[in-house]
């Protein structure tokens, strides 16, 4: 017999409601202003064949807390569930619940058969609010209506089952005969993102087939031909300020600029670039290093949580599926917001506060990276108004393979095999979702393109893959993302071909069409090539661990997808015609240089009051509260923390770890950004990127000579000549700048169309290129970090100072663009990083800071307060150009600069090692923690350590832990 | 004499075990990575180890609450064969989710001298957050004999959202205190009492970590995994007189116990 109880787990009274506070604490988002009491109850629908006397057993033995909390029990049929003043959220049918699988184990371990759990949460609320307020917060607060459904005034969740199965037809769709109008009808209708030209060749090649395409066709032409999993801008045809004198034309752009730097600077310690899932490179005798970072910034603005969190989980795949399978051994996240202090009033229709997408892209990152296990040892958070509407959120994973792992392939006769999370409706239409642009009605049309993940099935997989592929069990391996399986069969069976047979792919709920089977984006899903006579061994090892595996097949050399479903044969194309069968299309960009703006000036006056309000900034603001949340030391790798100095709150130039246990051989993980300098020059973005992800990496004690760097462009609608003309300047400086750097691009994504559309205004992001920099640490030991170490040492700035300041903080803070974008001259950098690099192999260094946001003068303030310890410092005395005003001096923001810390007595091997290159001695270190500045004898500034750190690493947090809530956001 | 053999515990979603493993190797056990299905298949080959060593981690998601699937595992399927395990002298050691696991279980603290059984959980972090940061312990190896030197104060990582250990009835505390029962409390750098951010979590009593009235079965929020060389520590750059990371010394301490068990 079937009965479904409901059972509800409270805190006993006597424990603090922590959640529950934090909703109170955050009600003056929802314009409450009366005190509020909130208390929290979790609530779990169990349907199964167990009594009132088994329910009862598992909530006192399960479900609730023996010390901490109680459990009442409902017979679900009889009881109405009413409770005034309460808001009940839960999962909407359908999206992923991974604690229903962990409760039907456990229940079944106690002796109860469990078919179907749902679970949720109450807030009873004591305060003066009616239902239409408590509707109002939830779905402005509690829920998230993309995926979740709440209740007011009801605690009962229904008890709602999948339908039933059905069989599905063969469908096609007329396109040989219809009007270009009709074509274009039937790519919007359908979700499809297809352009009128690519429509028409669609219809063309099955004129040549002599028949119309079925659905399950046209999905997988859609899929395979999105910007998402194409990249056809970046990989197009372009023509460059037609008709100018500096007029070029790119075949490929993506070739011509960030590839052709690759190969022309053929570095030795490349062992597969740009045609698998991640770069990889050299790491010792037997050891390779593949590194992959993703954008995942649609999903993210629908749904921040699991938007990141399934970004995370993605780009964990691609390093699994890199080569046959790297084991993940360190995480970077970046996300780019609007700033923490946006009135409310400000924020456009259908965009949500950047504070909660920022809370809940941290939350996302930190539950599947902890989760997964992996160290989450870098990243950055830029701010900026303008990605109000488009948050970014960069997900980045290093991996770890053996050398003969690198590589893969893929033969006839080979079995289809599909290990991990079942397939359901979720993420349908997600790479073609993420091609186009979002609107204010992009939260409620588009919610079926939100993933939810599930990070322990993915650890499962993890697991799984790194045994089998040491035990060769599988010949090649690729992930599920974009696209599902038709995205990885189709590209895993491109030069040979496939026959698919969807019916034993293991699925959530029954009712899912073919198409839908073949295009999910459920998460967690590898696909792996294995030979018929390792299949039997491969599902046993998955048995083992608790793995589902299911044979979808064989690849073939047909050059044919063939794809059936119940014995219906739903797709029958050409695998060429799939992947080349794309048109080429020719796009028009062009660049004009923005109007000159002003550089800013800082009264002498002044100096102390700018300081402690670009500490103060969020940009430059401690991110600790965000930081400590992410699991940064699991796997016992992590050498150089993000959170360095004498009470672990110093900001880390690079992450160091030591991936393999019982070696000193490590890699340092880097990342550059600077969205504001491409609003005077993209090239300078791209300049000011690779310099800033290179210094991170070198000040660590990363190799500059043996380092690989990534691009990851976040761009507006390029189909628009100004967007793509300025993605087209980036890229180009992306090539010159890493050829004269000797460091070879060896990954790269790009996602475009972040612009909003609201209110009849459009938002377009800034440029963004994010550059990630991985470097070799050939000994551990002679890593460097940031703080101050002692008195009495010397200080030098490394670099030059010149009159810089185009987006820099101070300009943007002032509200000011600055007159020049700092530029970068290569050849120097190169050999700048190189000595530099030296002297710390030679032990000469005990601290190193890179200059970047707020120059100078902020690169001492976090020295001295992550070292607890002094500087003097003569600002006059650093190299700068003529030009160089006091200001740029201080706050300027020109590349390759650092502020070295030498220990007295190596001052003059020091400064044999670093001559030729611009290096002068600033200041020295000294017993009290105050920072001193002085222009030759005036004195600047004298700010104590406290002082400093005061306005530095309360700000950011401060906003986050919702301190602010109630008065500044309205 | 035999190497002492310890099974180091895998499940869905615990992922400290492979720097458990190489903590214990150091120490010149022999660790095993055993998966919780093998050792449910056959729980006789628990006959084989001295220790069973439960990593961190998130056993089945922490789903529910933390540690609570993967200790109704251990109380139903495989009860019989860990108080065997226990009874004949074995040792259980549980970090972070291990230790979770262990008290949902009721192993950890177990009984008092009364035998009155206590009642006790982990629960959320005061901040409510998971948190990494690291902390200063100091140990009481009265009674756990993993602890080389009673009194040291050494430093460790925690990395947990649950983690506040207290027990259902005050008096109980004291009475694991009085009994030796306490094996790391959070303290300040120089050994007084902490409050958070040194107590990371707001357990009563600053209690960081905790064994049976046995001393064989010892959990701990800290990782000393985490800390076995000295580039481990956040602070390694600048305190140059380490030699090893401190959490060697209870893998050490505990080596010796099985050696001479």
């Amino acid at each position: 017999m079937n009965a479904a109880w409901q059972i509800e787990v409270r805190l006993a009274g006597s424990v603090d409601d922590a959640v529950g506070h934090q909703v109170e604490n955050n009600l003056g988002w929802m314009g409450v202003t009366a005190p509020v009491s909130v208390t929290t109850a979790r609530q779990f629908l169990l349907v199964g064949s167990i009594g009132r006397a088994e329910a009862e057993r598992l909530a006192r033995d399960l479900l609730a807390d023996a010390v901490t909390e109680s459990a009442t029990v409902h017979e679900h049929a009889v009881w109405d569930g009413r409770r005034p003043h309460s808001v009940t959220v839960f999962r909407k049918q359908g999206v992923t619940d991974p604690v229903e699988a962990s409760v039907k184990r456990a229940a079944g371990r106690l002796g109860c058969r469990i078919d179907h759990v749902r679970t949720g949460t109450t807030y009873e609320f004591k305060g003066p609010l009616d239902d239409a307020a408590l509707s109002r917060i939830g779905s402005g607060m509690l829920a998230n209506t993309a995926i979740e459904d709440l209740r007011v005034g009801v605690v009962r969740i229904p008890d709602i089952r999948a339908a039933h199965a059905s069989t599905f037809a063969r469908r096609e769709v007329l396109l040989r005969s219809v009007d270009d109008a009709t074509l274009e009808k039937i790519s919007r209708d359908g979700g499809l993102s297809l352009s009128l030209e690519e429509m028409k060749a669609i219809a063309a090649y099955f004129v040549r087939e002599g028949r119309e395409p079925t659905d399950v066709e046209l999905e997988t032409l859609a899929q395979t031909w999105s910007e998402h999993c194409k990249h056809k801008t970046f990989t197009g045809s372009v023509v460059y300020n037609k008709g100018r004198p500096d007029e070029v034309h790119f075949k490929n752009l993506l070739k011509e600029t960030i590839k052709a730097a690759t190969e022309k600077i053929a570095h030795p310690m490349c062992l597969s670039v740009f045609h698998d899932n991640a770069g990889v490179i050299a790491f010792d005798d037997v050891n390779a290093l593949c590194i992959k970072v993703e954008t995942h910034n649609h999903p993210s603005a629908i749904e921040p949580y699991g938007g990141a969190g399934t970004g995370v989980g993605g780009v964990i795949r691609d390093i699994l599926g890199t080569g046959r399978g790297a084991k993940p051994v360190a995480n970077i996240d970046v996300f780019c917001v609007a700033s923490p202090d946006m009135p409310a009033a400000k924020v456009p229709k259908g965009c949500m506060h950047p504070l909660r997408t920022l809370r809940g892209v941290v939350a996302g990152v930190r539950d599947y990276g902890n989760q997964m296990g992996i160290p989450t040892v870098n990243g950055a958070v830029v701010f900026d108004d303008r990605y109000v509407g488009n948050p970014l959120v960069y997900a980045g994973t290093v991996g770890l393979m053996p050398r003969s792992k690198v590589t893969k392939e893929v033969r006839p006769g080979d079995l289809i095999v599909a290990l991990g999370g079942r397939t359901g409706r979720d993420g349908i239409h997600g790479a073609t979702f993420s091609s186009a642009e979002l609107h204010a009605e992009s939260e409620t049309v588009d919610s079926g393109a939100v993933q939810i993940g599930n990070a322990i099935t993915e650890k499962k997989v993890m697991d799984v893959i790194l045994v089998a592929r040491d035990r060769d069990l599988f010949r090649a391996i690729t992930d599920c993302g974009a696209g599902g399986f038709s995205s990885a069969v189709g590209e895993m069976g491109a030069e040979c071909g496939a026959d698919v047979v969807l019916d034993d792919a293991p699925l959530k709920y029954v009712g899912l069409s073919p198409a839908e089977i073949w295009i999910s984006e459920a998460q967690e899903r590898m696909v792996l090539a294995v030979q018929p006579e390792r299949i039997q061994s491969l599902l046993a090892l998955c048995r083992e661990e608790d793995v589902e595996a299911a044979v979808l097949g064989t690849f073939t050399d047909t050059g044919r997808l063939r794809i059936t479903h119940a014995g219906i044969l739903h797709a029958d194309m050409d695998m060429q015609f799939l992947h080349d069968g794309l048109p080429n299309t020719l796009r028009e960009a062009t660049y004009d240089p923005p109007p000159l703006g002003a550089d800013p000036t800082i009264a002498q006056a002044d100096v102390s009051a700018w300081l402690l309000k670009l500490l103060a900034t969020p940009d430059i603001a401690s991110k600790e509260w965000i930081i400590r949340q992410y699991d940064h030391e699991v796997q016992a790798g992590s050498v150089v923390k993000p959170l360095v100095g004498t009470r672990h709150h110093g900001p880390s130039d690079a992450a160091v770890v030591a991936p393999v246990l019982g070696s000193r051989r490590g890699f340092a993980l880097g990342n550059g950004i600077a969205p504001r300098h491409a609003d005077l020059d993209p090239a300078s973005a791209a300049e000011a990127g690779i310099d800033e992800a290179l210094r991170n990496v070198v000040a660590v004690g990363g190799d500059p000579s043996h380092c690989a760097i990534l691009d990851n462009f976040s761009w507006g609608n390029c189909r628009k000549p100004d967007r793509l003309g300025a993605m087209v300047r980036c890229a180009v400086a992306c090539r010159d700048t890493a050829i004269a750097l000797g460091t070879p691009f060896i990954s790269g994504k790009d996602s475009l169309n972040n612009e909003y559309q609201a209110d009849g205004k459009t938002i377009v992001i800034p440029h963004t290129l994010l550059v990630t920099a991985l470097a070799i640490v050939p000994d551990i030991a002679k890593s460097v970090t940031m703080d101050l170490k002692a008195a009495g040492n010397v200080l030098y700035q490394v670099g030059e100072t010149k009159e810089e300041h185009g987006g820099s903080a101070l300009s943007h803070l002032v509200g000011v663009s600055g007159l020049h974008a700092p530029r970068i001259d290569g050849a120097a950098a190169k050999s700048l990083f190189a000595a530099l690099h030296r002297t710390m192999t030679d032990s000469l260094v005990v601290s190193c800071h890179d200059l970047s946001e707020g120059g100078l003068a902020v690169t001492l303030a976090e020295m001295v307060i992550a070292g607890d310890t002094g500087a003097e410092v003569d600002v006059m005395k650093a190299v700068a150009s003529q030009d160089a005003t006091l200001t740029a001096r201080l706050f300027g923001e020109s590349l390759t600069r650092f502020v070295v810390e030498v220990p007295r007595g190596k001052e003059s091997s020091f400064e044999t090692a670093m001559a030729g290159h611009p290096c002068a001695r600033i200041g020295v270190t000294t017993v009290e923690p105050t920072l001193v500045l002085r222009a030759e004898d005036q004195t600047l500034l004298r700010l104590k350590g406290a002082e400093l750190e005061n306005a530095w690493r309360p700000s950011l947090t401060a906003w986050l832990a919702g301190g602010h809530a109630n008065k500044e956001v309205r | 004499m035999a190497t002492p053999k310890v099974l180091v515990l895998r499940c869905a979603g615990i992922n400290c075990n492979e720097e458990t493993a190489h903590a214990w190797n150091m120490v010149g056990a022999e660790a095993e990575q055993v998966h919780l299905n093998r050792l449910l298949e056959s729980p006789k080959i628990l006959d084989g180890y001295a220790a069973v060593s439960i990593p961190g981690g998130f056993s089945y998601g922490d789903d529910i609450a933390s540690g609570k699937v993967l200790a109704t595992e251990l109380t139903t399927a495989l009860s019989d064969a860990l108080h065997r395990f226990v009874d004949r002298g074995g040792m259980v050691w549980g970090i972070c989710n291990g230790f979770q696991v262990l008290v949902k279980t009721g192993l950890l603290p177990g009984k008092l001298k009364t035998g009155r059984t206590v009642a006790a959980t982990l629960t959320w972090n005061d901040s409510h957050r998971y948190e990494d940061r690291w902390v200063h312990v100091q140990l009481d190896g009265r009674l756990c004999s993993v602890v080389e030197k009673h009194g040291a104060i050494i430093e460790l990582p925690v990395a947990h959202g649950e983690g506040k250990f207290i027990t259902a009835d005050p008096a109980d505390l004291a009475a694991l205190e009085a009994a030796g029962q306490v094996v790391l409390r959070y303290v300040s750098a120089n050994g007084g009492q902490t409050s958070y951010p040194g107590n990371p979590n707001g357990s009563v009593g600053g209690v960081a970590g905790v064994c049976d009235a046995t001393g064989r079965v010892f959990g701990l929020m800290p990782h000393p995994e985490r800390f076995l060389t000295p580039f481990q520590h956040p602070c390694w750059t600048r305190e140059k007189h380490r030699t090893e990371g401190d959490g060697l010394s209870l893998f050490r301490g505990a080596m010796r116990t099985l050696r001479s068990s």
